[in-house]
């Protein structure tokens, strides 16, 4: 299948260049607080793209009928149902990963991420690629997601998908786990860390400083 | 008594809604630049947590939890969908009734409280009062609670901000970066609580 280089655009980009984490600053709530395990933040990733990428064709499909004054609470209902099915379907199929994610998978409803791309994008585009840049967004918040799970989870716990790789001391092993990593506060470092990676292979998405410190004051080259 | 105020100091530091549970992040990091919008805006989160928490609680106990409405009609698959329902209507009645008998405080808060609809740690709470099954009383204080724990969180991050615009970070860490590390160390501190048995 060929795409059209507006698709493949609208694809591509979030991933990394436009990234919904780390540079909109969007749907950083869960990122944080699901990404102990693999598991749980692979079902997150993959719940979120679902609705975001129905949830824009939808609001997409109805752009033109729906007044702008009560456009919210349309897409609110669009969303709230949409999260709904996803939240039912999950506790049918993945029940015990859905219980870890506990109050997370209702919060997709608020998650910024949704409301955002639903606001920015498929209010003003058909809905053909509306759906293909809510799973561009949501991929890009996937590669995020499982990444800092993937670290989490594979130095904190020795594992990854609950299957032990790297042999734990109190298993007769020689790896002595990190638990800070398990712990909620690794996330923001970790986060923070990506971030600054990125930003330094991407110039253009650092942010200007509010003061230019002085020079004479001899804090180094800028 | 002793136990609606152990549950009163555990929701704000054991529990930390933005520090623990990493809610109403995205509002949190865009919101904090100052120490005075934090503080408009904590008080706005405040108001509306131990209105909207209680609120969810009826309606839960009333229409929603089986056998409640009708004799063997199980409606709690629509819980979602009527509490953010709920929220957005309580805002929205909010903001009018303070336009009308406070508006010196709908001015200080003004753009805020719309936004409050779509903070995650208002629904947050919620899911957490409906998955622990609390009574009336225990949502009231729970709401008060959480979103006082939420404005402290902001209030102290702000703070830390406006002292971080003067030091010297590294080009890429600018900004979004230094943040994500100075919340996690105050999560960090947070930790410490955890240790309290209540």
């Amino acid at each position: 299948m060929s795409l059209s280089p507006e698709a493949r655009k609208v694809l591509t980009e979030p991933l990394i260049g436009n990234n919904p984490i780390t540079l909109q600053i969007l749907g950083i709530c869960s990122a944080l607080a699901v990404t102990s395990s693999m598991k749980t933040a692979l079902l997150m990733a993959v719940g979120l793209t679902t609705v975001t990428a129905f949830s824009n064709a939808f609001i997409s499909a109805v752009r033109n009928h729906t007044p702008g004054s009560i456009r919210i609470i349309v897409q609110m209902t669009i969303i709230a149902s949409l999260v709904i099915v996803v939240d039912q379907l999950m506790k049918a199929y993945a029940f015990s990963t859905a219980k870890q994610l506990s109050v997370f998978v209702g919060l997709i409803i608020t998650n910024c991420i949704v409301m955002g791309r639903a606001e920015a994008y498929a209010m003003q585009n058909p809905p053909g690629i509306s759906f293909l840049d809510g799973i561009g967004n949501g991929l890009g918040y996937s590669i995020i997601l499982v990444g800092v799970a993937f670290v989490r989870e594979l130095f904190g716990a020795g594992s990854l998908f609950g299957y032990e790789l790297l042999t734990l001391t109190k298993h007769g092993g020689w790896y002595t786990p990190n638990s800070l990593l398990l712990l909620p506060p690794s996330a923001f470092f970790l986060i923070g860390l990506l971030i600054w990676i990125i930003r330094t292979k991407y110039p253009a998405q650092q942010e200007v400083h509010d003061f230019k410190i002085h020079e004479k004051h001899g804090l180094g080259n800028r | 008594m002793e136990a609606l105020l152990s549950l009163f100091v555990k929701s704000v530091f054991i529990e930390n809604m933005a520090l623990t549970f990493f809610l109403g992040m995205c509002t949190f990091i865009a919101i904090s630049k100052k120490i005075e919008t934090a503080v408009g805006l904590g008080i706005a989160v405040v108001i509306v947590q131990a209105i909207t928490m209680p609120a969810n609680n009826l309606i839960l106990n009333v229409f929603l939890k089986e056998n409640v409405l009708l004799e063997g009609v199980d409606l709690r698959f629509l819980g979602l969908i009527s509490y953010i329902a709920i929220i957005a209507a309580i805002v929205q009645v909010l903001e009018m009734a303070m336009d009308k008998f406070v508006p010196s405080l709908y001015q200080a808060l003004g753009i805020y409280l719309p936004l409050i609809t779509v903070n995650c740690a208002i629904l947050g709470g919620t899911l957490f009062m409906v998955e622990r099954d609390y009574t009336f009383t225990e949502s009231v204080v729970y709401g008060f609670g959480s979103g006082f724990s939420w404005m402290l969180a902001i209030v102290v991050l702000a703070g830390v901000r406006e002292r971080l615009k003067y030091s010297d970070v590294p080009a890429g860490l600018q900004g979004l970066g230094i943040i994500f590390i100075t919340v996690g160390l105050m999560s960090l501190g947070f930790m410490s609580f955890s240790g309290i048995q209540l």
